[in-house]
């Protein structure tokens, strides 16, 4: 997994994907085992990636799965069932609560800002 | 004219009655020899194919043909289509392909299609088995179960194609050459307002018959079943069930492929279906 700081980079620096999210502003939560993370977007970008630390701070919606299915995700070339956070919820590997309409409004988004914690290089 | 690269395919339209409709149908063919009509996904059209028509390795023995589902590509729906709501029903896919094969006059056709093509091939197995030569179901199973809610796909507040195709991206494989992978994901993006959700109606409610399919005699129509290890929507364990139940059938799964075999990984998926359309010959 990247840190915190790599991933808004790789979301930041990603214009194809800042573009396409250009329309979205919203605060999700993004959950890793028992840890919550709550994302501040902005017209695409990411101003923020904060730890929840009170239950109170919480998300429009909140995805979220145990670290090694993540770390899966993650990998240059996942295995089936990880290759897409669609794949892993069809196989309840992760789940997702909440409003969702923003997050199916902005599905190809949201898969692509989750993947981009995915490391390329060699 | 004649320095210009065109491709095998011949397409046109042609008007297909059925009951009280009347559909104006684009098919596209290529080849001679025993007829292989091949259908397409649910929510796309047959350009998915394209690749099996352009190859001469098939055509030099199969007429291939490929034709759009009404309401999809560049088939129309039916007169007063904006008056209701499009549901491919089991008995409607059924009427329209036999129809099809009918007023085209297939003699010993072979039938290929893939998600709910491939499952519809399997209902014709079991109900046309004198007719079809051979069924190759590809992402095909006799059961399924939805995995997401059906009307986040025609709601006026989410862009149909563009959900469409982030839907069905996750049953791509990571492997699959980028450019076929985005070719297939643009059909998704230009279908009709409601098609997918409507085709989805037969593909996981309307079309299951895990209960009538171990009724199918392989002996009279051979069955194929030919699935990608990276399908998460007829997953390789849905389609091994489904080759239980059909006793004499013939399933392999391909590794590194997904949902869409024909066109997001042609070349592999050639390598696959080659040998299945040689001994079907035999």
């Amino acid at each position: 997994m990247l840190s915190i700081e790599n991933w808004i980079n790789n979301i930041n620096s990603n214009k194809r994907l800042i573009e396409n999210g250009r329309w979205l502003n919203i605060t999700f939560t993004f959950g890793i085992g028992d840890k919550d993370y709550l994302f501040e977007i902005l017209s695409g970008n990411v101003l923020s990636i904060n730890e929840r630390e009170i239950l109170t701070q919480s998300g429009t919606f909140k995805i979220y799965g145990q670290r090694d299915s993540w770390n899966k995700h993650w990998l240059k070339v996942p295995p089936r069932d990880y290759h897409d956070i669609f794949a892993m919820l069809a196989k309840k590997i992760i789940y997702i609560d909440g409003d969702l309409t923003p997050f199916i409004q902005n599905l190809q988004y949201f898969k692509d800002l989750i993947a981009s914690n995915r490391d390329m290089h060699d | 004219m004649t320095d210009l690269n065109f491709e095998d395919i011949i397409g046109r339209y042609f008007n297909l009655n059925l009951k009280k409709d009347n559909y104006r149908i684009y098919v596209e063919e290529a080849g001679q020899g025993t007829p292989l009509l091949c259908l397409h996904t649910a929510g796309s059209d047959g350009r998915q194919f394209r690749h099996i028509l352009n190859d001469k390795r098939i055509t030099n023995n199969y007429r291939v043909i490929v034709f759009d589902l009404p309401w999809h590509g560049k088939s129309n729906p039916p007169e007063g289509y904006e008056l209701k709501d499009y549901k491919l029903t089991t008995n409607l896919y059924k009427e329209i392909i036999m129809s099809f094969c009918k007023q085209y006059k297939l003699i010993d056709p072979v039938i290929m299609g893939c998600s709910m093509g491939g499952r519809v091939v399997l209902h014709l197995a079991l109900e046309h088995c004198d007719y079809f030569k051979a069924v190759i179901a590809l992402e095909g199973s006799d059961k399924l179960e939805p995995y997401y809610d059906l009307d986040w796909l025609h709601r006026p507040d989410v862009h149909g194609g563009l959900v469409q195709a982030a839907f069905v991206s996750s049953q791509i494989a990571p492997q699959s050459p980028n450019n076929f992978k985005h070719e297939t994901l643009w059909h998704y993006m230009q279908g009709g307002p409601g098609v997918f959700k409507g085709d989805l109606y037969f593909y996981w409610h309307d079309g299951d018959f895990d209960d009538r399919s171990n009724l199918i005699d392989t002996s009279k129509c051979p069955v194929y079943l030919l699935s990608g290890e990276y399908d998460c929507s007829c997953t390789p364990e849905r389609t091994l069930e489904t080759a239980k139940r059909i006793k004499g059938s013939k399933a392999t799964i391909i590794p590194g492929i997904g949902h869409f075999p024909m066109s997001e990984n042609p070349e592999l998926f050639k390598s696959y279906i080659y040998p299945i359309l040689d001994e079907i010959l035999k």
